[in-house]
């Protein structure tokens, strides 16, 4: 509108310099490659995917059945199980103790990893997830004492700031477990090692303690402990200085929330000890459980798992089976197409579309 | 909104008034007591829409008003208030980019405005005050204040021309910046007021001027002027549009004028003019807002299903709340029904990306950035205008491809407008050739009756003839050098100008016989005859012409005092007022110029005696003095004063075709469009243009519906028109059914027809009759007409060419019409189709300016059409899908996420994922798309017409593609989310036994989510430039180096922590890279597997059309006739 006014503008005389640019951009003519897709050009792409994903599928297949994995549940829901009379007892605090006997039909080699695993948990229930406060878990010192309104009901107890705050810190998994292995009666524990179970980044970089005191109990002083804890954050491990606070192992590996209901989370590594003898021998076990965790309220399950590892992390079946449909998929396309391409397309292959 | 108010606020007190009165340089006048001065507003101009303080208020307002940016606003508060699972910020940031963006936009444009307003309102301006020039702001004008404009100045507000520096009492305007004619005009002052030459004179004029109240018509204006002179009889003088100067047109050629303002600021008839073009819509955009109801549907119907399944999964008490997640006190205290609907509302959020507030930025951005590639094509540019297409409006680039019904003007339009004059007829001898005299025509072929009579006229009525083709205009000669008042002869050539491009013609071809018009000087026109000698007339009357009537004369008187009448006009309009004269020769020539496309003119003329002048003289001034139904009156004198004519002769004036009017058209017809032409020339004359531009043919068989016609039907008048429809019915539809077998618009099986109808038959049918039957007419009309492949309307008047278009827009299938036309009277149906194109022709820039389109030959429309209008439906219509299938995909896995997360709208992605994902990761691709994609190279768009049909009636857009996408969304979501579920049954994906959470699964979704998308878009890209490439991969790159970055640091700002490492943690597992390459494998096959299979046939198409056009290229030449023939029959059988 603003131009109209000004009559002068339009008065004629720019009239000259109005032509087009010639330009390959402006005249839409820029080289460019067009590609069609026909019968033809994809053929050979659906034969090499298939003669690629065939391979990788039944290496990944192979390499799944290769892992061994031994899955025992402890829940104790049923009667006739071990751990029924702590099921059926165990609150928070009250220690209960019971054993499950289990047989290894094969010998595990290489590291051994232990998982504890939950089911109909809903760890990714949205008023779970966010009810964490990270940068309190970073350690900064304004959120220790004050941690986000996003911890409710687990912020504040008796007045205190609770340290770590919120639900997903309250319900950390307390069971303890230790495995035996039976040779003729007797007992031999396993050794345990519960370093490098956490993403090292978390353990590094994403949770830390408040820094001031070497004294982790003073730091934390004027925090409450979550309440379904026994004990302060600062004495989750008693044998090892430098695992206790935020910086715990047991303690990051749980606070990542699972993505689905059914999850497992790693519990302790048994490292190989030498090479001639496997990490666990073929035999009888026992897994001695410290029943503390209720699930019997949600009806969850509780299992522990022992697994071996290869490149491509734990068992799982399915992404070899689906590598190998989805390459035969791709093979049968192939020759499907080709019966087409030779019936229909072969008049047409010689005239091209030009550019 | 404010101008309006404006409007009120002034017109309020004048309301029930018809006219103004002014008192020029607020003199009171005798003739009144008491001076009443009269409220007019300023002559401020407000174009700004916003003022500084009203600015963010307003603009909010108009912004929201639109219907997506209000729900985004809703989304944004629901977020704000509840407390939903993905923070504000991730549909407040994208919102607020669009608010703000559009707000700095029409903000910038507003202020341009404001200067502009401020430029124009303050700049000085030069008022007579107290016999004194004095500088003033130009808003500070009053209606009444005599103003002095100088020459090049522009006027300021509406003036009356008091009294111009020229002798004669005229000034020469060009009002180029109001409708576009660069031409200058000629105005006259009052008369009794041209003698005031200084400002004290002027200042000492004591005048009232009553006119009508403002109104928009630039070239309507009725008032009468009251000059008061001494001790006298106060003088009446009428005023006409020749007398009022214009705001915003500018003085030429002359010195200063004096002039009294009567209309101001916004009364202005330039701001009268800036209403608002009604905004046109687009069949795509009615399609996206169809499916936006459906995705609204969806998105609702999910949020339902999510809340229902929420609450019959919460009944039981361990799931509602398990001990290791209890309630907040709050969460516990609130009503269970305001839970459920706070559920709701968190669903509607979680799920609201599916309808993308990108979505509009990206079409609006489209459309305005892909107009660009309509105004810088060179093929649309014409040397000899110096301009290229126009855009007017960028809304409407996708319609271009939707075409399928074109009307046509045909002067102007199909033809040059490029008047020459051919041959004449004096009294019934055919002249022709003027190098000789005479010359019979042996080249051509008929040996009819018109190349038998050719023979010599009397010279006695030679003469007469020429000097009637000499006197009776209005042409104007073109002042290239003035010098003291006189002409400077130009190289021994006037350049003549006139409105009409036919009496440029007929003064043109008057001189070449050697009657040379020389101009006029103080209402005498000058004539060079034959030997040189300047005969001197004196223009008495004028009697213009108006398209009713069809003619037009003037009233001259000889130095002997001898007063003639010289009339010309069409021949249907001429012949009814003649009385004596060699009719019946004149008549055949006529019929016979008419058939071969030439535009005919007849002249005649008649004697009047003084007396006979004298009374015809007041008559008319009495006419022209009246305020009320001026034109009626004038009209009826006029038809009283032509009658008892003498017949002297008939001109014939060619109008060349435009080049390649005749391949448009066939192009056009070919690609499935009908085209209509709609003229105001006779029958004849458009039939032979017709011919000439191949709509019609001699295998089609023509039908006729016109007057002529429908007299010689028996019968009464309604029931004739009745009968011969019925008639033409029963011929249409009976062909029809012999050769049922054959497609409606297969070319060579069935019979083609052709219609003829002109514009008294048609207001015989549109007419509503007394028992109201219209309805059957029109309908019967229609038929016919869709049974027709060729339509020619003739004797069009400007109201009944846009009734035609309006009625063949709303007919049951409402088809896409597209009007074409260069003049004024072609702006009526240009703004009434939906898609108006204006010719930047010779009969102004009316038609251009009210345009959607404006180009400057009618062979531009081919590629505007096949090309420009194909590919932009392609591209938007892809677009428009491509759009609703990303999002679909993104969101559709967060659906199925709900069941695996006890439905408590626990997001899938990351919230800056959330985000970004329509912003940044795969918004640029699909725009650049949009903006250039050719999935089939333009050369052969152009070449083949018939691939326009491929994309006829919205084909992209229909349910069938939309399912298509839809599915292939739905598949694709599927794929994600279960590909990824399946993944996690073990959640240890790497070889140190550490276990993933619930972000990197949702990281893996939404990896897989974007190679997909983007590498879908791969797959539709037919068309790789550079940039193509650039974006496609710089957005998969961006958003890989982005989820790097972001989870690369510990964010200060953020509550939570949570895509910390995961991205590159997801690196370092080989299952995650072997699932999301199988996933994105298995999400493309399904459309790569259809594009191969649809392909095949297209292709064969294409390449056969190869075929053909390499042998059409030896074979014919381009423009031979039997081109388009071999062209239609190979691409039949092909």
């Amino acid at each position: 509108m603003a131009t109209n006014y000004s009559a002068k503008d339009d008065d004629g005389d720019q009239q000259k310099s109005r032509k087009p640019d010639n330009t390959a951009f402006k005249q839409q003519r820029l080289p460019a490659w067009q590609p069609i897709l026909t019968a033809g050009t994809v053929l050979p792409a659906f034969f090499i995917i298939g003669l690629i994903f065939i391979p990788i599928g039944i290496g990944l297949f192979v390499t799944s059945n290769n892992i061994k994995e031994f899955e025992i549940d402890y829940t104790g829901i049923e009667p006739y199980s071990p751990c029924h009379s702590c099921a059926m007892n165990s609150t928070w605090n009250t220690t209960c103790t019971c054993e499950v006997h289990f047989q290894l039909d094969q010998p595990f080699e290489g590291n051994v990893f232990m998982y504890y695993g939950l089911s109909n948990f809903y760890q990714n229930h949205r008023r779970y997830v966010k009810s964490r406060d990270d940068s309190q878990l970073n350690g900064d010192k304004a959120s220790l004492k004050d941690p986000s309104k996003e911890c409710e009901p687990y912020r504040m107890s008796d007045g205190l700031p609770i340290a770590p705050c919120g639900a997903i810190a309250n319900s950390l998994f307390n069971d303890t477990l230790i495995l035996y292995y039976i040779d003729n009666g007797t007992q031999f524990k396993i050794p345990l090692t519960k370093k490098g179970i956490a993403w090292w980044t978390d353990k590094n970089v994403k949770f830390r303690n408040p820094t001031g005191d070497s004294n982790l109990s003073t730091i934390f002083k004027g925090t409450a402990k979550p309440v379904n804890w026994p004990k302060p954050v600062y004495e989750l491990d008693p044998t090892d200085k430098d695992n206790n606070g935020f910086i715990n192992e047991d303690f990051i590996v749980w606070m990542r929330t699972a993505a689905l209901p059914t999850f497992r989370k790693l519990y302790r590594l048994i490292e190989k000890k030498d090479v001639l003898t496997p990490t666990l021998q073929q035999g009888n076990y026992t897994l001695q459980i410290t029943y503390n965790y209720p699930v019997r309220s949600f009806d969850g399950r509780k299992r522990m798992i022992l697994s071996t590892i290869s490149w491509m992390g734990g068992k799982n079946p399915f992404l070899g089976i689906a590598y190998i449909t989805v390459g035969s998929i791709c093979f049968f396309l192939g020759v499907v197409l080709l019966i087409i391409h030779h019936k229909y397309g072969s008049r047409n292959t010689s005239a091209d579309i030009p550019n | 909104m404010f101008r309006c108010a404006v409007n009120r606020w002034c017109a309020g007190e004048e309301k029930r008034v018809d006219s103004r009165t002014i008192y020029v340089g607020h003199h009171p006048t005798p003739e009144i007591e008491a001076f009443l001065p009269q409220n007019f507003c300023d002559n401020r101009i407000v174009s700004s829409k916003y003022t500084y303080w009203n600015f963010i208020p307003k603009n909010l307002f108009e912004q929201f008003r639109r219907i997506a940016n209000f729900y985004f606003l809703i989304i944004f508060l629901v977020q704000v208030i509840v407390d939903t699972p993905t923070s504000p910020v991730t549909s407040g940031l994208p919102l607020f980019f669009v608010i703000i963006v559009t707000a700095i936009k029409q903000g910038y444009e507003d202020w341009l405005r404001h200067k502009a307003d401020h430029s124009v309102n303050k700049s000085p301006v030069y008022v007579v005050n107290g016999g004194k020039i004095v500088e003033k702001q130009s808003e500070k004008i009053q209606v009444g204040d005599i103003v002095c404009v100088k020459e090049d100045e522009t006027f300021p507000c509406d003036l009356i021309l008091l009294s111009s520096s020229r002798e004669d009492g005229t000034c020469y305007v060009t009002t180029a910046s109001l409708d576009g004619e660069s031409s200058q005009k000629t105005y006259f002052t009052v008369p009794d007021t041209s003698a005031f030459r200084t400002e004290m004179e002027v200042d000492s004029l004591s005048a009232t001027i009553e006119c009508e109240q403002p109104q928009p018509d630039l070239y309507k204006f009725v008032g009468r002027i009251h000059v008061f002179s001494d001790k006298q009889e106060p003088v009446a003088r009428s005023l006409g549009p020749e007398n009022l100067l214009l705001r915003g047109a500018t003085l030429k050629n002359t010195d200063k004028i004096y002039g009294v303002a009567i209309y101001t600021g916004m009364e202005t008839k330039m701001a009268l003019n800036y209403q608002g073009k009604s905004q046109k819509r687009s069949v795509v955009e009615k399609s996206i807002n169809v499916f936006l109801i459906v995705y609204l549907c969806i998105l609702v119907s999910k949020s339902l299903i999510g809340t229902m399944l929420k609450y019959i999964w919460q009944s039981d008490p361990a799931n509602d709340e398990p001990w290791y997640s209890s309630k907040t006190g709050k969460e516990k205290n609130i009503n269970q029904l305001v839970k459920m609907f706070i559920d709701f509302l968190s669903y509607m959020v979680l799920f609201n990306f599916i309808i993308p507030v990108s979505m509009y930025v990206t079409v609006e951005m489209q459309k305005f950035l892909g107009s660009y590639f309509i105004t810088w094509d060179k093929d649309m540019y014409d040397e000899h205008l110096g301009e290229g297409a126009l855009v007017n409006t960028s809304d409407l680039n996708e319609e271009l491809g939707q075409i399928q019904y074109v009307f046509t003007d045909k002067t102007g339009t199909l033809t040059e407008n490029n008047m020459e004059f051919i041959e004449c007829c004096i009294d019934g001898f055919k002249y022709k050739n003027f190098v000789d005299s005479c010359v019979v025509d042996g080249i051509s072929s008929n040996d009819g009756p018109c190349s038998s009579i050719c023979g010599m006229a009397g010279k006695e009525k030679e003469e007469l003839f020429l000097r009637a083709l000499c006197l009776c205009h209005t042409v104007q000669v073109k002042e290239e050098d003035k010098v003291d008042g006189l002409l400077k002869q130009h190289g021994g050539s006037y350049t003549y100008i006139s409105s009409s491009p036919d009496e440029v013609a007929l003064v043109q071809g008057a001189k070449t016989l050697g009657f040379t018009f020389q101009g006029m000087e103080n209402n005498r026109m000058k004539i060079q005859n034959r030997e040189t000698e300047i005969e001197i007339y004196e223009l008495l009357q004028i009697l213009s012409f108006d398209p009713v009537r069809r003619r037009m004369s003037v009233i001259v008187k000889e130095n002997s005092g001898r007063i003639f009448l010289f009339c010309k006009g069409a021949d249907s309009s001429i012949f009814p007022k003649v009385n004596t004269g060699k009719q019946e020769e004149i008549r055949l020539h006529v019929e016979c110029s008419a058939v071969d496309g030439l535009r005919t003119l007849c002249v005649a003329y008649k004697e009047l005696t003084q007396d006979e002048y004298d009374q015809i003289s007041t008559q008319l001034q009495e006419a022209k003095m009246a305020l009320k139904d001026r034109d009626k009156k004038l009209a009826d004198v006029y038809d009283k004063i032509e009658i008892d004519l003498h017949l002297i002769g008939a001109t014939a004036v060619e109008d060349k075709l435009q080049e390649q009017a005749a391949e448009t058209v066939e192009a056009l017809r070919s690609a499935g469009m009908s085209v209509w032409v709609l003229t105001g020339d006779k029958m004849e004359t458009a039939m032979a243009t017709c011919y000439a531009c191949r709509l019609f043919h001699t295998n089609m068989k023509l039908l006729e519906l016109t007057t002529k016609n429908i007299q010689e039907f028996k019968a009464r008048n309604e029931a004739k028109v009745h009968e011969l429809l019925l008639e033409l019915h029963k011929v249409v539809v009976q062909d029809k059914k012999y050769s049922s077998v054959s497609q409606l618009r297969s070319w060579s099986t069935t019979q083609e027809f052709g219609l003829i109808i002109d514009g008294a038959a048609l207001s015989l049918i549109m007419k509503p009759t007394q028992d109201g039957s219209t309805g059957n007419y029109k309908d019967l009309l229609l038929q016919i007409c869709q049974r027709c492949t060729a339509i020619l309307c003739c004797r069009m008047a400007p109201l009944q060419k846009a009734q035609i278009v309006k009625m063949v827009k709303n007919t049951k299938e409402h088809p896409i019409t597209l009007a074409i036309g260069d003049g004024a009277n072609d702006v009526s149906m240009v703004l009434e189709a939906h898609v108006g194109i204006g010719l930047k022709g010779k009969e102004g820039r009316q038609a251009a300016r009210n345009s959607d389109y404006a180009i400057p030959k009618f062979k531009h429309l081919q590629k505007l059409l096949l090309a420009h209008g194909h590919l932009y439906y392609i591209r938007i219509a892809h677009l428009v899908q491509y759009f609703f299938y990303k999002n679909l995909c993104f969101i559709f896995p967060q659906f199925l996420y709900q069941f695996y997360c006890g439905f408590s709208q626990q997001p899938l992605y990351d919230a800056t994922y959330l985000t970004f994902y329509n912003i940044c990761f795969t918004s640029l691709p699909i725009l650049l798309y949009g903006l250039l994609e050719q999935h089939i190279s333009i050369e052969m768009l152009k070449k083949d017409p018939s691939l326009y049909r491929n994309i006829a009636n919205n084909a992209l857009l229909q349910w069938k593609p939309f399912l298509y996408w839809t599915f292939l969304g739905l598949f694709n979501g599927l794929v994600f989310f279960f590909g990824a579920y399946f993944l996690y049954d073990n959640s240890t994906l790497t070889d140190n036994g550490q276990v993933y959470g619930n972000w990197t699964f949702g990281t893996i979704v939404f990896t897989v989510l974007v190679f997909t998308v983007n590498l879908k878009l791969v797959l539709d890209t037919q068309y790789w430039t550079w940039i193509n490439h650039f974006v496609i991969w710089g957005s998969l790159a961006f958003f890989v180096i982005f989820s790097f970055f972001w989870g690369g640091i510990i964010w200060p700002f953020l509550k939570q922590q949570r895509m910390y490492f995961v991205f590159a943690q997801m690196l370092t597992s080989v299952s995650a890279w072997l699932t999301i390459i199988l996933l994105i494998t298995v999400s493309l096959m399904p459309d790569v597997m259809v594009k191969v299979l649809s392909k095949h046939p297209d292709k064969g198409r294409l390449q056969k059309y190869l075929v053909y056009n390499k042998a059409a290229d030896t074979v014919s030449t381009p423009r031979s006739p039997v081109e388009p023939l071999l062209a239609r029959s190979f691409s039949i059988e092909s």
